[in-house]
């Protein structure tokens, strides 16, 4: 509509001019194409297959924690002071859907709301939509397309989590876990799950009492067991857990907002220089798997198959066919080639 | 694909403190089964319009108790068009008299729901007004 050539067009010329035009910093092209992924759209693949090869550039960064740590508050923050640095900073704030209604009420942006006027940074609201790791299942590709868009910082606040929505780790290179003081004893502390995967522990709301203690906990606790064995042939090591830096914040007021922005900063460099980044690796090991498992069903589900797989499918649900029997039939259909050929 | 849920921005324009109706109204939503974006009190026009482009939104309802609806909700309109988002319904909701309806109609704010309105009716309005989804 405000790009009159691209209502003529198919699928993938339309993108194509969304593209260029978020590339050349159109933010209504940009939250179109947010929406097209979002929502898969038939714009959606043309413009992440245009877009994938440009991202990889931004530093993204996942914070996540239990509802009312401050995660948003303290996102807020973050957007101040690394304007401050001059960088362009976009924010992706996953709010949960309504396992009844499907309906979602996102509220992050009530606390980020005070930076309308500036064109580098970027917010954009999405609803989980029964997806159950803590973020949306199309989050990692709305950071795609932020990151080919060419912001510098991508900030993804998750759902408030408990203690084991790990999937931010797979989808941010660093993960900052948010704590509120007093929220558990030193037993919540080692207990396996989300403080795991964080690179950077926060102890929020560093203003009240207990905060000093809670930090000195965490620190205890995760020092005690984690980081690299010292010696040894490391290819044999078991995988172990992350050693975090454990820091205190008062969002609401800014305090230790920028010394959290060094020690991202600071993660980010430490990180980058290893052989094969484990974040990255894990990431398109998700996008990808998706995908594949998306492919599969379309194809399963394609008119010449549909019926066929609908007989599969009723037979488990008789208890005539055992499940694994049934996925082997149907993986074989595709493999025999009655498949049509790929569109590519 | 037609399917997805509407979106929605629901913001309070303006100094007036009253945002228990909006809150009602944006859970009410959520209920009927619409994606709410709520950005609280005292928003400017600009950043309901930066809101809306950046949420790429489908509706903005805009709720206003002050009076100030003769300046306020032609401003976000026009910002709203300026910024290519002609497509996007605009409503209003609190005490807005009926004199100024249809004012407010020639600039851009497609209904006005006045106390009383349900719920339902509103959730109704969006899903037969609301602008067709890709």
């Amino acid at each position: 509509m405000a790009e009159p050539a691209a209502t003529t067009g198919g699928p993938a010329a339309r993108a194509h001019d969304l593209v260029l035009a978020a590339r050349d910093g159109d933010r209504r092209s940009l939250a179109r194409l947010l929406t097209a992924v979002e929502n898969r759209t038939p714009l959606a693949e043309p413009a992440l297959r245009e877009m994938y090869p440009l991202a990889g550039a931004a530093h993204v960064v996942g914070i996540t924690g239990p509802p009312g740590a401050g995660k948003s508050t303290l996102v807020a923050a973050l957007i101040g002071e690394v304007r401050k640095a001059g960088r362009a900073v976009a924010v992706v704030a996953v709010d949960p859907s309504s396992p009844i209604t499907g309906g979602a009420l996102l509220g992050d942006r009530v606390r980020m709301q005070s930076y309308a006027g500036d064109r580098d940074v970027f917010i954009r609201s999405m609803a989980a939509r029964g997806h159950a790791g803590g973020l949306a299942s199309t989050t990692g590709a709305a950071t795609a397309v932020l990151d080919a868009a060419g912001f510098d910082l991508i900030l993804v606040e998750t759902v408030g989590t408990g203690q084991s929505e790990v999937e931010v780790a797979a989808a941010a290179d660093t993960t900052v876990v948010l704590e509120a003081p007093e929220m558990g004893d030193e037993v919540q502390a080692i207990k396996a799950g989300l403080l795991e995967v964080a690179d950077l522990v926060v102890v929020n709301k560093g203003d009240k009492p207990g905060a000093q203690r809670t930090a000195a906990q965490l620190r205890a606790m995760l020092v005690a067991g984690g980081g690299p064995k010292v010696g040894g042939d490391p290819s044999q090591a078991r995988p172990r857990p992350k050693r975090p830096e454990v820091l205190i914040t008062t969002a609401a007021t800014g305090e230790g907002v920028p010394e959290l922005l060094v020690a991202l900063d600071r993660h980010r460099s430490s990180s980058a220089t290893g052989p094969t980044d484990s974040a990255r690796l894990a990431r398109a090991d998700a996008l990808v798997w998706a995908i594949v498992a998306e492919r599969l069903r379309e194809r399963l589900r394609a008119p010449d198959q549909s019926d066929a797989t609908r007989v599969t499918l009723a037979a488990v649900a008789d208890h005539r066919l055992d499940p694994y029997a049934a996925a082997d039939a149907l993986l074989a259909v595709l493999g025999s080639g009655s498949a049509s050929p790929a569109r590519d | 694909m037609t399917d997805r849920p509407i979106k929605v921005l629901i913001a309070k324009p303006g100094l007036d403190g009253h945002d228990r109706g909006a809150k009602v109204l944006a859970r009410g939503l959520r209920d009927e089964g619409f994606e709410v974006v709520y950005t609280g009190l005292r928003q400017t026009p600009e950043m309901i319009a930066t809101a809306a482009l950046q949420e790429d939104v489908d509706v903005v309802g805009l709720s206003i108790l002050s009076g100030a609806h003769m300046t306020l909700l032609p401003r976000i309109t026009k910002l709203l068009r300026d910024s290519g988002l002609e497509d996007v319904l605009v409503t209003a909701g609190g005490i807005i008299p009926d004199v100024d309806v249809t004012a407010l109609a020639e600039v851009g704010v497609a209904r006005v729901f006045g106390p009383g309105t349900t719920i339902a009716e509103v959730a109704d309005y969006l899903r037969t007004n609301a602008r067709p989804r890709d």
